[in-house]
């Protein structure tokens, strides 16, 4: 199965942390990485740029209207998505609370992809995708 | 390596996946002392089978081949994670063991031990039962979250936090990864054949929804008692796997062509199936040898009495009374109660298990347990009281929560209403 | 540049919706995958369970804590994603505005990516 983690964190937490504490935490994720790329559970991991940086498009009146920001104003914003391939949700759960993003960042949602939509077009893209790279 | 090699040997590893995995997963949880850690280091010892294996081909004991890979993962993340900081004593410890001894004898050492050590920490008494059940779905049965969410009609996310908070649970009360004593024994066994039972049951006469079993479930839990039957050939456990098989025997004649239930006395018998009636019987009589008569053992003989009947005219209820007599000893329960006047009256007729069944009035379990009101209803039924027997169908109806039974219920007052009375307005 | 289209919409309306119209947006969708697919703009599109089977994880002071459901219960939830890749953020809206569930309800918020190379 796979699933999404959607990893939050509070923005302010970011800015206030010196440039050291930066550095430390990206080392440690990235080292998490490796750890899940071992087990063969990575499959893609993107950091999103702040949420000052996102606009978010509704439909209005029968047209597309966009807007500043981002779609929820939470107190932490999503800051990155980890697709993981894992044996079932515990597993995942499993994988995630060892991720050093947990503790230094913010919570994490993990969520299991619809596999079944769109019949074998997502995967077949997201195999292509990662072997582009 | 040419495709059609590859292909064989993915099939070969998830074969072994399939047989092997849980021993595997069983005796990395004993090694390294940790579920997660173990379930992590399995999955990472099959992914470099896969690699591994393609070029130096499948070793000769791949099981040991696993678990000793797993353990030597288990170890290089330890390495990873402290880096250059001093060995933790549990790195030093983990390669002490590694070193001392050649794993691929040692390490199988036990291994049967390690599945009875891990179906006895996921049936520990420190935890709930539906924590029972869904840790030794998911550990021992190897079912995905997903899947016993969808049996037991939950949502995923409910049982994934069930299982984590089960095994931090395991892990902060330091529950032990060890079967029991013998003189504990009894009581953990026990524990451990009432879930398979709750699991059985639940698959068997699932206890709500549209559909009245559910087979994996039931299929799942005979597994499991095959399983402890080999392990450890316990009169309680062989009772308990003749009582599931006796019931999965008449599985298909309990249900009609439109999915409506078929009483006991109504089945097709030929359609019972006969290989499975056969084996159940052997266990019986193995359990029957032993030194005790458990409770598990005494039902197998009571519906096997009925397994071994051609037709319902036939049945001897005094066997199964005097059966229905020593359970009751052993197990002093309503529901014992309920079911043993049902035979009585099969046996002396309708007044004399209504009377049985009267002096039970009283009983809070069975005031609400649909099944009293249903039997007191066919037994009015029969002694020419439409109204009393109507009043006890609304009663059956009121708690019952099985949609085929609801509908059985149903039909049954329809009936009685057919024969001519009006009935009681439910109150 | 990269850019993550991120599909929000009401799961309750959505799932209110008679089938004959969910069939047509799902079938107009494919053909949008298509149509950037095609133009070479595509990278990914994942949907995801709805969210009844989310798990949360959050570790307040250390100590983790486990949740069922979405991090945010928001109006509309988070149903699935795009990854693309085009000029700017103005392509990035063009392609954004296709995208055929705004017109049932459904929200879209476009966000760039932290470059990876």
């Amino acid at each position: 199965m796979k699933y999404l983690c959607f990893g939050h964190m509070a923005e302010t937490r970011w800015t206030e942390m010196s440039a050291a504490e930066r550095q430390t935490m990206m080392a440690a994720c990235h080292a998490y990485d490796e750890e899940l790329k071992h087990g063969g559970h990575f499959l893609r991991g993107e950091a999103l740029q702040p949420a000052d940086s996102a606009v978010t498009v509704r439909w209005h009146n029968g047209e597309a209207v966009v807007t500043d920001g981002p779609y929820a104003e939470t107190r932490e914003q999503l800051g990155g998505l980890l697709l993981l391939e894992a044996r079932d949700m515990n597993h995942a759960i499993q994988l995630i609370s060892n991720h050093p993003g947990v503790r230094l960042c913010g919570p994490f949602e993990i969520r299991p992809l619809d596999e079944a939509f769109p019949e074998g077009f997502c995967d077949s893209m997201a195999d292509t995708a990662i072997t582009n790279q | 390596m040419n495709p059609r090699t590859a292909a064989g040997l993915s099939a070969r590893i998830d074969a072994i996946y399939r047989t092997e995995s849980r021993r595997i997963l069983a005796t990395l949880i004993r090694l390294l002392g940790d579920f997660d850690q173990a379930e992590e280091a399995m999955h990472e010892a099959f992914a470099a089978a896969v690699e591994q294996w393609a070029s130096d081909g499948i070793p000769d004991n791949p099981r040991a081949w696993l678990v000793s890979t797993g353990r030597f993962k288990f170890i290089d993340k330890l390495r990873r994670r402290t880096r250059f900081d001093t060995l933790t004593p549990e790195l030093v410890r983990l390669q002490d063991d590694a070193r001392s001894n050649d794993p691929a004898a040692s390490e199988l050492d036990g291994l049967e031990d390690d599945r009875l050590r891990l179906i006895f920490t996921c049936c520990h008494p420190a935890l709930s039962t539906d924590a029972q059940v869904a840790l030794t779905l998911r550990e021992i049965c190897d079912l995905t979250t997903e899947e016993i969410a969808r049996s037991y009609l939950a949502a995923p996310s409910t049982l994934a936090q069930r299982i984590v908070r089960a095994k931090a649970k395991i892990k902060r009360a330091r529950i032990p990864y060890e079967v029991p004593s013998p003189a504990e024994l009894p009581d953990r066994l026990e524990a451990v054949l009432r879930v398979v039972y709750l699991v059985f049951n639940e698959g068997y006469a699932a206890s709500s929804g549209d559909t009245l079993t559910r087979q994996d479930l039931s299929g799942e839990a005979i597994r499991l008692g095959r399983l402890l039957a080999e392990l450890l050939p316990d009169p309680d456990v062989l009772g308990l796997l003749a009582l599931m098989l006796f019931h999965e025997a008449r599985r298909a004649a309990r249900t009609d062509d439109t999915g409506e239930l078929v009483r006991l006395e109504d089945q097709d018998r030929k359609l019972w199936d006969n290989a499975t009636i056969a084996e159940a019987n052997t266990l019986l009589d193995r359990a029957f040898a032993g030194q005790r008569i458990g409770a598990y053992t005494l039902q197998a003989a009571i519906i096997g009495v009925h397994a071994n009947t051609a037709t319902a005219a036939d049945t001897d209820w005094n066997q199964i009374i005097a059966l229905y007599d020593l359970l009751l000893r052993l197990q002093p329960s309503p529901i014992v109660q309920l079911n043993r006047a049902a035979a009585v009256s099969m046996r002396d007729g309708p007044q004399a298990g209504l009377a049985l069944l009267d002096a039970l009035a009283t009983d809070e379990a069975l005031a609400t347990f649909h099944p009293y009101h249903a039997a007191r209803a066919e037994l009015l039924r029969q002694l020419g009281d439409p109204a009393a027997a109507d009043h006890a169908y609304v009663q059956a109806l009121h708690y019952v929560s099985q949609t085929v039974e609801r509908r059985f219920l149903e039909k049954r007052r329809e009936s009685l209403q057919l024969a001519g009375t009006k009935p009681l307005r439910p109150g | 540049m990269r850019y993550m289209l991120m599909c929000c919409m009401n799961e309750a309306h959505w799932n209110g919706l008679d089938e004959a119209t969910r069939d047509d947006v799902m079938t107009r969708y494919r053909s949008w995958v298509d149509q950037i697919d095609a133009a070479g703009q595509h990278v990914l599109t994942h949907q995801l369970m709805q969210t009844a089977t989310a798990t949360t994880l959050r570790s307040p002071a250390g100590r983790e804590v486990i949740t069922d459901g979405p991090f945010a219960e928001t109006r509309e939830q988070f149903g699935g994603f795009h990854l693309i890749d085009c000029e700017d953020l103005d392509a990035a809206l063009a392609i954004a505005r296709r995208i055929p569930t705004l017109a049932v309800g459904g929200t879209i918020e476009v966000r760039p990516l932290v470059d990876s190379a």
